[in-house]
């Protein structure tokens, strides 16, 4: 099955992802606690001077504004019966952006978590979580998107349900976790857990990988378990750009476009294909990818160390993947018996 | 498993049962827990003595391997919930012999966050440390801290936050508090997972925490203070 993206794959050695939706919303007036999504329909201007801003730094992949579009994220703002259009609206915006470029650029419908927790641990069941994902999924498909785009999630559980959601409504997947937690997801899932199911999720995803989370250093070695674990797999990273600080009322990411551009080219040596950056990145971090990727000849992997020395510190001494492997054993069990 | 079931809590002595029950925590047994509590308080020991023996002391070795990223989310959420089983048999007794509380504590997300993950797990491990909670749940405006912090008086006020859409909306509260000249009249701690002690610091908290095992820590350590200058004081 080939689509707009495994298309362009097959063309390019790597593609360059957008930057940040929230972080460059702000920027633009979105209020703290507002839901960017509402945005699709009030402010469609600005959604897509969003987009075009990361067209025109060279992004051959755009998320959609649609991160927190589901029913159950979507409610806090009384909009959970406004599923379908709201995504739908997001798909047509970055599609109308798309294709005036002058090149090909795919839209990836963006499918963030639910914030529930599913079952056995949380009371979101399977069924519900996979019918609120094809929602979402039906509006983006509806407007035009050219995959669906997992971003953020920590539950295997809600990763599971998500894959079931696309294949169930026919739609390509690419889905990335976010290893926030001394390396793992925030549920205890490694990179290397995440390499070895992907193959047998409901939609096998076209790519799989990593955002957001604690920095490029940390994001990087998630890719390069990832890629160690799945040497054959397409492999997304999409890092932040830096530490949000607090500066006069807004979040600052300290993270420099030099800085991000050394990151993707790390990246590519990782083995990452699909590099771009999550919050806190500008047009003006993306050009500076650009530039760099096409500047660069593929080099090694990078070691750990190399890792630290260009972009910074680990968050944590360890991710979980070494030999031991299986991660959240407790040390303790009932004993006697 | 058969082996486990082997166990026989009611023959352990007490010593040894304390210990079972730590372990039952940290694998989040919640009928096992539950059974734990009824024995021990069948032996006579206090509500209070069974809380910090161990429920508390049960949390704390949970507390210190989630922090340590021995355990996670699923785990610890888990163990909160074989916690709460407990605590739910030991409430109304620790009421009724009036047991001493750690400190009070008034917790929610901030306006715009409908994320309580982390938010309810600070929550079940300071009940778990012995702090009484009022949780007021997701999407907070000011008006909800002002007003749960007037009629609880707690010791402590903390908020949270999963985005960073969202983050900035606890200087707003820290700022009113201030405008209302009942800043320094309490503890506020700030958490979530894109804040960082540089933040908490930006936006005028006492402390931000990494976790929940950090937010006890911190908790227990302002209380701590808190005691040491009013016996100063006194």
């Amino acid at each position: 099955m080939t689509n707009a993206l495994t298309d362009l794959l097959a063309t390019r050695e790597w593609l360059l992802l957008d930057g940040a939706t929230g972080t460059n919303l702000f920027e633009m007036g979105l209020m703290s606690g507002d839901a960017p999504e509402l945005w699709n329909v009030t402010e469609p201007g600005k959604i897509k001077a969003l987009h075009q801003g990361f067209v025109d730094a060279g992004a051959d992949v755009i998320l959609t504004n649609s991160f927190g579009g589901s029913r159950y994220r979507l409610k806090l703002h009384h909009a959970e019966d406004r599923v379908f259009e709201l995504n739908k609206r997001a798909a047509e915006l970055a599609r109308e952006v798309a294709d005036k470029a002058g090149r090909k650029v795919i839209v990836a419908g963006s499918v963030g978590p639910t914030g529930e927790i599913l079952e056995p641990v949380g009371s979101l069941s399977h069924a519900d979580a996979v019918a609120a994902f094809e929602e979402q999924i039906e509006g983006l498909m509806a407007g035009g998107a050219d995959v669906i785009w997992g971003e953020t999630i920590s539950s295997e559980e809600e990763l599971r349900a998500l894959a079931e959601a696309a294949a169930n409504k026919g739609a390509p997947l690419c889905a990335t976790l976010s290893f926030d937690t001394a390396g793992r997801t925030m549920m205890g899932v490694t990179s290397r857990h995440y390499a070895e199911i992907a193959p047998d999720l409901a939609a096998r995803p076209i790519a799989i990988g990593a955002n957001c989370g604690t920095g490029a250093s940390d994001l990087l070695r998630t890719v390069l378990g990832i890629t160690e674990a799945a040497p054959d797999a397409i492999v997304i990273a999409k890092a932040n750009a830096g530490i949000p600080k607090y500066v006069d009322g807004h979040i600052h990411y300290d993270g420099t476009p030099e800085l991000m551009a050394d990151y993707a080219r790390l990246a590519r040596d990782a083995g990452a294909r699909l590099i771009g950056g999550c919050c806190g990145t500008k047009a003006e971090h993306l050009r500076a990818m650009r530039a760099a990727l096409e500047g660069h000849e593929r080099d090694g992997r990078p070691s750990l160390d190399e890792i630290r020395a260009r972009l910074g510190e680990f968050s944590s001494a360890s991710d979980g993947t070494e030999a031991t492997g299986e991660g959240a054993e407790g040390r303790r069990r009932r004993r006697r018996g | 498993m058969a082996e486990e079931d082997d166990i026989i809590l009611s023959e352990l002595d007490d010593e040894e049962l304390v210990q079972q029950m730590h372990d039952d925590l940290y694998d989040g047994l919640k009928d096992e827990i539950v059974e734990g509590v009824n024995i021990l308080l069948g032996r006579g020991w206090t509500p209070y003595d069974v809380l910090t023996k161990a429920l508390v002391e049960g949390m704390r070795i949970v507390g210190i391997d989630f922090r340590d990223g021995i355990l996670f989310v699923p785990e610890v959420l888990l163990a909160a919930n074989a916690m709460k089983a407990g605590m739910g048999v030991l409430k109304p007794l620790l009421a009724e012999t009036g047991a001493p509380r750690l400190g009070t504590m008034v917790i929610g997300t901030v306006k715009g966050d409908i994320h309580d993950i982390g938010k309810n797990l600070v929550s079940m491990m300071m009940e778990g440390a012995g702090f009484e909670v009022y949780d007021l749940g997701i999407n907070n405006p000011v008006e909800n801290y002002l007003e749960a912090i007037e009629k609880h008086q707690p010791d402590i006020l903390g908020m949270s936050a999963l985005l960073t859409t969202t983050m900035p909306y606890m200087k707003v509260v820290i700022d009113t508090m201030k405008e209302k000249g009942i800043r320094d009249d309490y503890v506020v701690l700030v958490g979530g997972a894109p804040l960082n002690e540089e933040f908490g610091k930006a936006i005028g908290a006492d402390a931000y925490c990494r976790d929940a095992a950090v937010a006890v820590e911190t908790a227990k350590s302002f209380m701590a203070r808190k005691h040491n200058r009013a016996i100063a004081a006194g």
